[in-house]
């Protein structure tokens, strides 16, 4: 028994020639070009398999039989092009996920923060925004909220629409709350809201220093100069074109040795930026921009 | 390439199959052990003390290189590409797991093709009859451990049921044949 390569002697020369394409990962790479050609939303340099799960997983809610149904579906039909956006864009968020690494910002790169007279943050890919408003607490109680902007992107208007309304579930609060003091929270979660009908409303205080806006790291260039970029669990679903677009964006858009987080699983290490960030906390996943 | 999935009873499982391996495997092995969400996986450095060959934690965008035995982390789901490389994804948990074996083998095979083997081994669930039924659609080979020697029988037993595996072994066979899969490669 032995395990062999694959067979490519037939196959043409086409630029996927060493890979193995199935019409359905040939319909799945048609089905994008035509989004992108439709609504100029980029998805062609997203992670493969995940991507390829999520459009079946489309097939099914959306009750079409083939990739190409739902294809002509999407094109002729703009609300369903949205719905689709929904199931491709994967929205799940957690306020203070991974609460060692905020507690990792809080007491090693805080103080260098304090030593600007005005921040600006970005927050890409704020999904439906628990990042953002996790990150306007920490500002909050270290004194900087008042000297920050939060740019908060992300190419989902209905995510946006969210993240604006700042309110979250009620049976999220208890896993936040723990979060949020394991993250080195200097009060109590609920300090930041207001629980009304099963669900936490959170202080307007918050979001008035918060720009919701839209964003794709796929198509669009630098807006500002930014201090800080924080950027988690957005980048795993970039192929590595895509993931080298993003960290060209951010290197661009970082002041002079400005910080970039990324998520606890993303490192710059098998990308073209490798060298030109350095890792300042590396458990936190934390880099500075090369000086 | 070879996939390996397990549950509970599998550090004993898999231990008894890599110690095998020889220095010279060229054979690239993925292992997805369930672990509980959260923390840090100590998994690699368990298995770098007992096997001869390189032990490493997958991660995302990460070339697969030969003759190296791969483990999936915690928290994430894994799934190999078609560029036979790494990529992570924080999708909903699929058998109340994450990372899910039904996730990376059917990735796998969707990459691999007749180029991929999978193993099955002892556990408490039912992740991974998915992905052993993904495998052999697409060619490869399955194998799954026997449930009569199974310290948990749930897992293997719901492979069978939902495919015919290729072959249905104790684990001193199954840890023979990856010994001899060891020479053969998929680029």
């Amino acid at each position: 028994m032995r395990l062999e390569g694959p067979d490519v002697t037939n196959e043409t020369s086409s630029p996927a020639s060493s890979l193995r394409l199935s019409n359905l990962d040939i319909e799945l790479r048609l089905l994008m070009e035509a989004i992108y050609l439709k609504y100029s939303y980029d998805f062609r340099n997203y992670s493969g398999a995940s991507q390829k799960r999520r459009v079946l997983h489309a097939l099914r809610t959306m009750q079409c039989d083939t990739i190409s149904a739902l294809q002509e579906r999407v094109l002729r039909d703009s609300r369903a092009f949205m719905q689709l956006v929904q199931i491709l864009t994967i929205p799940t968020s957690e306020m203070f996920r991974d609460p060692a690494h905020f507690l990792a910002l809080r007491d090693q790169v805080v103080p260098l923060l304090k030593t600007y007279p005005s921040l600006k943050i970005w927050i890409a890919g704020c999904s439906t925004g628990e990042e953002a408003y996790s990150m306007a607490i920490l500002l909050k109680e270290e004194e900087l909220l008042d000297r920050s902007i939060v740019y908060a992107t992300d190419i989902n208007p209905q995510s946006l629409d969210k993240a604006r309304k700042g309110i979250f579930s009620m049976e999220r609060m208890p896993q936040y709350s723990d979060n949020y003091m394991k993250s080195g929270g200097k009060g109590m979660l609920a300090d930041y809201y207001t629980a009304a009908y099963g669900a936490a409303l959170f202080d307007r205080s918050l979001s008035e220093n918060i720009s919701f806006a839209d964003h794709s790291l796929a198509t669009d260039s630098v807006f500002s100069e930014m201090q800080l970029v924080s950027c988690r669990n957005v980048m795993i679903y970039f192929n590595s074109k895509l993931q080298n677009r993003a960290l060209g964006l951010f290197h661009e858009s970082l002041c002079h040795r400005g910080f970039l987080w990324l998520g606890s699983k993303e490192s710059v290490e098998f990308s073209a930026y490798a060298d030109r960030f350095e890792p300042v906390v590396k458990a936190g996943r934390m880099y500075r921009k090369a000086g | 390439m070879l996939v390996i999935g397990a549950s509970a009873g599998g550090v004993d499982a898999l231990l008894q199959l890599l110690r095998r391996l020889p220095l010279d495997s060229r054979l690239p092995i993925v292992v997805l052990l369930h672990l509980s969400a959260s923390g840090e996986s100590r998994l690699p450095e368990v298995f770098r003390q007992h096997l001869i060959v390189p032990v490493q934690q997958a991660r995302d965008k990460e070339k697969i290189d030969n003759g190296v035995v791969y483990f999936a982390g915690p928290g994430y789901h894994l799934s190999i590409e078609k560029d036979r490389s790494f990529s992570l994804s924080c999708e909903e948990m699929c058998h109340y797991s994450r990372p899910a074996i039904d996730i990376l083998m059917s990735s796998a095979a969707d990459a691999c093709g007749r180029s991929l083997a999978a193993i099955l081994l002892t556990g408490a669930s039912r992740d991974g009859a998915e992905g052993m039924a993904a495998v052999k659609s697409e060619g490869g080979i399955t194998i799954v451990q026997d449930p009569r020697e199974a310290e948990v029988s749930t897992m293997p037993q719901a492979a069978i049921d939902r495919c015919l595996p290729d072959a249905i072994l104790p684990l001193s066979e199954i840890g023979f044949l990856i010994k001899h899969l060891g020479d053969a490669t998929c680029k």
